[in-house]
């Protein structure tokens, strides 16, 4: 069977969109053949992409649909036939079936006698298929930004495309989009290849031809190419690495055909720089690699991935133009750095008065002010709790917290915010803790960054994000849907972080109550929140959803609780016994859910002398031992313990399920009972809603 | 470290721009001459903002000093200017392979395209006050941005059919990377081809950095910097008011239609966008101002846009 490759040339394609259209065209280019019936059910398949083309390529796909003979039922013999004679209706069936009437047969069916036809639907071939199918999959594929660029905007693709490639075999498939039509050609590398076209053999020789001509389609190749490449050119230096970035990595293997490495220097007298400016400059402008020496320490050299082959000619001037941009923009940095140090942050906070947060919040100065209250709010809190936080010191950080916002460097790196106000504020001799408060306060700025290292960053970014989501809020500006243009998500996200994983003895409470007092509001941003904490969980924390409603209800407010507790949950729910109650509390739950519909509504006390049966003694017994033992493993928060407690009730639960009938006539042992499956549930639930656990399948 | 280039080889500043505008004349552009107002770039002169709108077809080159008075440093920056020059081509639509004629182009001015590392990199152009946007590239050569290459897909807030490619060279870059130079200041403008006698770049226009730098940081009058705006703001929009009565209603008078001045509005535009940046940096503009101000302009800009295209189809029309 013939292998199949597509291949689509574009102009450079922006290298952050390459992984997902490569790998959605592979999906809907095999999704289509799977459809049509023109591959196994596995078939083997690859794809490639490059700056300038994406390409799949599927092994043995069938040159023709199989033929199929269909049987379709017409209308009923007594409508077909008047006196014998056909009718319209018959006629009708058989033109439409292909067939004359009198090769039209009778099917009996439970109805009666219908009247049939045998077709044969011809298989198209995969060419016919392809050149008919296959342009929708391609017009489909979905980009973050696409353009128009012919006359008319008969479509829209991510930039122009510039040629179409297909082959079946090696049988071109003239499928046509964006008004090209495939061929055999296409080309190699823009500038190490000839410039010309060049005719693709077979699907099999398509990676080796591009080789030939300077691309290496394989994005894996490419990245290991570029990975090697880079320990090699360190190893110049002695005992220096090249600090590993991914991402980095990711960018420059989606911006090259034919990379190569290429080792640069800069005069080591920049070093004095911080670090953090000197690797934002060179990863985030230049996409350059930092090199660091044995100790970590950053080396002053650097590394930039070409896309040419790097020769003794071009290595030189190759250099010498990106040491020459990278001194450059040293020196802007440099220029930065000195200018506003003459200007202290502490000088700084009259200066917020005149940039806007937003405009109906008022500036970052009255942002700074709101902030410093809550912090103090907090930290009162957290130090009536135990903690030992300095209020001044964390008063202090929340005053100059933005006000790097008016240094020239965060101006031109905004990437660095609070970074570069850590930084001056520690030269400018304010005490490390702040410094360090003010450093961290974004974090974590993603799921990747870990919390601010200090309690004071983390108080510091709870009251900075609880500021202006209670702000937003207030204006009714919450997210909407898939719009959250102040990021009110992530920001709470980080809170539900903060709150969970650091050891500050604060409450989500504490920290919504310190920014907003209207009722309405807080119920809103609670209702947010709760949404934001069920997503931490099952995407931070890996939670099953069944096991986070469970431990939802039992309440979330202490986060670090609540984690512990559904970690607890999640290491017993392999436990027979633990679903064992669980399925027991469900029935419990559905129990009293019919007896309140039917107005049967417990009394709050079990009365023990209403007890009639030993199994419903036993069941009080045990259930309120357990309760009084789980409560002071709560309080160790020994959840472990306490969910082996419940489970080891199972069998006076099911004794009591198999011995006691609940609801008898006798309203007041009625009454007892259904007080005593409260009381359980109740007494039992405070670690989690364990009827909430899906117990079977 | 003795430099890898040959200086006397490579271009000076102006055979740099000769070259560019005798390349793209060779490729069917009309060589225009620089817009004689002060504009923040050359998409902003009518050459390209007015002529991307529309279906007439066009190509177009000239060399356009831009003028940001923020970004003046007095001449003490090596690498930043008060003004800077642009080589600005629209061409429209844009030709297949738009790409391999702009590469063409760097080999016209002695770049040997194997000896260097040249990527496109995505950067995509936004002008809101314009109700600008296209896609594009920043095109890097040897970590340096040399070119923004843009397909411009709205102008004026309206939708382009056909669509044109811009492709802006920054010249003085590009004369830096010839010359391998760390400063603008130090790049040959020109040499006396009897006596091989160089004049700088920072004997031709330091004085000019350095005046203006100090008029849009120290010296320029904020009060009547806001008469300025006020006044010429008004103007445009009385203009687009007029335009309302002989373009957008039924209109026999085809000379009225076709004498309308669009073009005056634009020019009262465009002054209204230089003394807004001159407000900006001499820092008169609160960041609670700067919004409304903003919106102001982009009413100007958008309006005349709208004008232009009216203007257009009725003048095609006749």
């Amino acid at each position: 069977m013939p292998d199949f490759l597509l291949e689509i040339g574009l102009e450079e394609v922006p290298a952050r969109m390459l992984a997902s259209a490569q790998a959605e065209l592979l999906k809907r280019t095999l999704a289509l053949l799977t459809r049509e019936q023109l591959v196994s059910a596995d078939p083997i398949a690859h794809s490639y992409s490059t700056p300038r083309r994406l390409a799949v390529l599927i092994r043995a796909v069938l040159a023709q649909q199989p033929d199929i003979t269909e049987e379709t039922t017409g209308p009923a013999v007594k409508i077909a036939f008047k006196d014998g004679a056909p009718t319209a209706a018959a006629e009708a069936f058989a033109r439409k079936s292909g067939a004359a009437v009198s090769d039209l047969k009778t099917v009996s069916t439970p109805k009666g006698d219908y009247l049939a036809a045998t077709t044969l639907k011809r298989g198209r071939t995969t060419s016919e298929v392809i050149v008919a199918e296959l342009p929708k999959e391609i017009a489909a594929i979905y980009w973050a930004k696409n353009m128009y660029w012919r006359a008319g905007k008969p479509e829209r693709f991510v930039r122009p495309v510039l040629w179409l490639a297909c082959l079946l075999g090696e049988e071109v498939v003239p499928v046509s989009f964006a008004g090209k039509t495939a061929g055999r050609a296409t080309y190699g590398h823009r500038v190490l290849s000839t410039g010309d076209p060049f005719e693709i053999v077979s699907p099999q020789s398509y990676l080796a031809q591009l080789e030939g001509e300077y691309v290496l389609a394989d994005v894996e190749v490419r990245r290991q190419k570029i990975r090697k490449a880079l320990d090699h050119v360190t190893r110049a230096i002695p005992s220096a690495r090249w600090r590993e970035d991914h991402l980095l990595v990711d960018a420059v293997t989606h911006l090259t055909e034919w990379p190569d490495v290429l080792l640069g220097n800069f005069e080591p007298a920049y070093l004095e720089l911080p670090e953090e400016v000197l690797v934002t400059v060179m990863r985030d402008h230049q996409k350059y690699f930092a090199v660091e020496d044995a100790n970590g320490k950053l080396a002053p050299h650097f590394l930039t991935v070409t896309n040419i082959a790097l020769d003794e000619i071009n290595t030189p001037i190759i250099k010498q133009g990106n040491e020459r941009v990278l001194r450059a923009r040293f020196n802007d940095a440099r220029f930065f750095w000195e200018f506003d140090q003459r200007t202290p942050l502490a000088d700084r906070v009259k200066l917020l008065e005149n940039v806007t947060f937003q405009k109906d919040l008022g500036s970052y100065a009255e942002k700074s002010r709101r902030v410093r209250s809550i912090v103090a709010t907090l930290t009162t809190l957290a130090n009536s709790r135990g903690a030992t936080l300095d209020a001044d010191i964390i008063g202090g950080a929340a005053m100059l917290a933005k006000t790097d916002l008016t240094t020239e460097l965060v101006k031109e790196f905004t990437e660095l915010q609070g970074i570069i106000g850590g930084l001056y504020a520690r030269s400018q001799g304010i005490s490390a803790k702040a410094a360090d408060a003010i450093y961290d306060q974004y974090l974590p700025a993603s799921a990747k960054d870990g919390i601010p290292r200090s309690a004071e960053g983390a108080i510091l970014g709870l009251a900075d994000r609880i500021d202006t989501i209670g702000g937003m809020f207030r204006l009714g500006m919450e997210p909407t849907g898939s719009k959250d243009p102040f990021a009110l998500r992530r920001a709470a996200n980080s809170i539900v972080r903060i709150l969970a994983e650091s050891s500050l003895p604060l409450w989500l409470s504490d920290v919504i109550n310190a920014s907003t007092q209207a009722q309405d509001t807080e119920a809103k941003i609670l209702a947010f929140f709760t949404e934001r904490i069920d997503f931490y969980l099952r995407e931070g924390r890996d939670q099953a959803y069944d096991v986070v409603k469970a431990v939802m209800a039992a309440g979330h407010n202490d986060l670090r609780d609540l984690v512990a507790r559904a970690e607890a949950v999640t290491s017993m729910r392999g436990s027979e016994d633990f679903l064992a109650v669980s399925a027991a509390f469900k029935r419990m739950k559905n129990i009293l859910t019919q007896a309140h519909a039917k107005g049967d509504i417990p009394p709050a006390i079990v009365d023990h002398d209403l007890l009639l049966d030993p199994a419903e003694k036993l069941l009080a017994v045990t259930a309120s031992a357990a309760a009084s033992a789980i409560q002071e493993l709560q309080a160790e928060r020994n959840y472990g313990e306490a969910l082996r407690v419940i489970a080891a009730l199972r069998p006076s639960i099911d004794d009591f399920f198999d011995k006691v009938m609940v609801m008898v006539p006798e309203d007041d042992i009625r009454a007892n009972r259904l007080a005593l499956l409260n009381r359980t549930l109740e007494d039992l639930s405070r670690i989690a809603d364990f009827s909430e656990i899906v117990t079977a399948g | 470290m003795p430099s890898v280039v040959e200086k006397k080889k490579s271009l000076t500043f102006q055979e740099l721009i000769f070259t560019l505008q005798r390349f793209w004349a060779e490729h069917g552009c009309v060589l225009q001459q620089p817009y004689d107002l002060e504009v923040g770039a050359g998409t902003m002169s009518p050459d390209t903002f007015l002529r991307v709108l529309g279906p007439k077809p066009i190509r177009i080159a000239y060399a356009q000093p831009s003028r940001r008075p923020a970004d003046g440093r007095y001449g003490e920056n090596p690498n930043r200017l008060f003004r800077h020059t642009q080589l600005q081509v629209i061409l429209k639509p844009p030709p297949e392979r738009v790409q391999e004629l702009y590469l063409e182009s760097l080999v016209a001015i002695g770049i040997d395209l194997r000896q260097h590392d040249i990527k496109f990199e995505e950067d995509n152009w936004e002008w809101p006050v314009g109700g600008a946007w296209g896609v594009g590239w920043q095109v890097m050569l040897d970590g340096q941005e040399i070119t923004q290459f843009t397909y411009f897909q709205q102008c004026g807030g309206m939708d382009l059919d056909p669509i044109s490619g811009e492709i802006t060279y920054g010249l003085e870059r590009i004369a830096q990377f010839l010359q391998d130079l760390d400063s603008i200041y130090d790049i040959v403008w020109s040499r006396d081809p009897s006596t091989g006698a160089e004049l700088t770049y920072g004997q031709v226009r330091l004085h000019e950095e350095q005046q203006f730098s100090a008029y849009s940081f120290d010296y320029a009058d904020v009060p009547s910097l806001w008469k300025h705006l006020e006044l010429y703001e008004a103007e445009c929009q009385a203009l687009i008011s007029r335009a309302q009565e002989i373009l957008f209603e039924e209109n026999e008078d085809k000379l009225a239609v076709l004498r309308f001045p669009t073009l005056g509005a634009y020019e009262l535009a465009l002054k209204c966008s230089h003394t807004f940046n001159l407000l900006d940096a001499r820092g008169a503009i609160s960041v609670t101002e700067r919004v409304g101000v903003m919106a102001r302009i982009r009413n100007l800009i958008v309006g005349v846009a709208k004008i232009y295209a009216e203007q257009g189809k009725l003048t095609a029309a006749a």
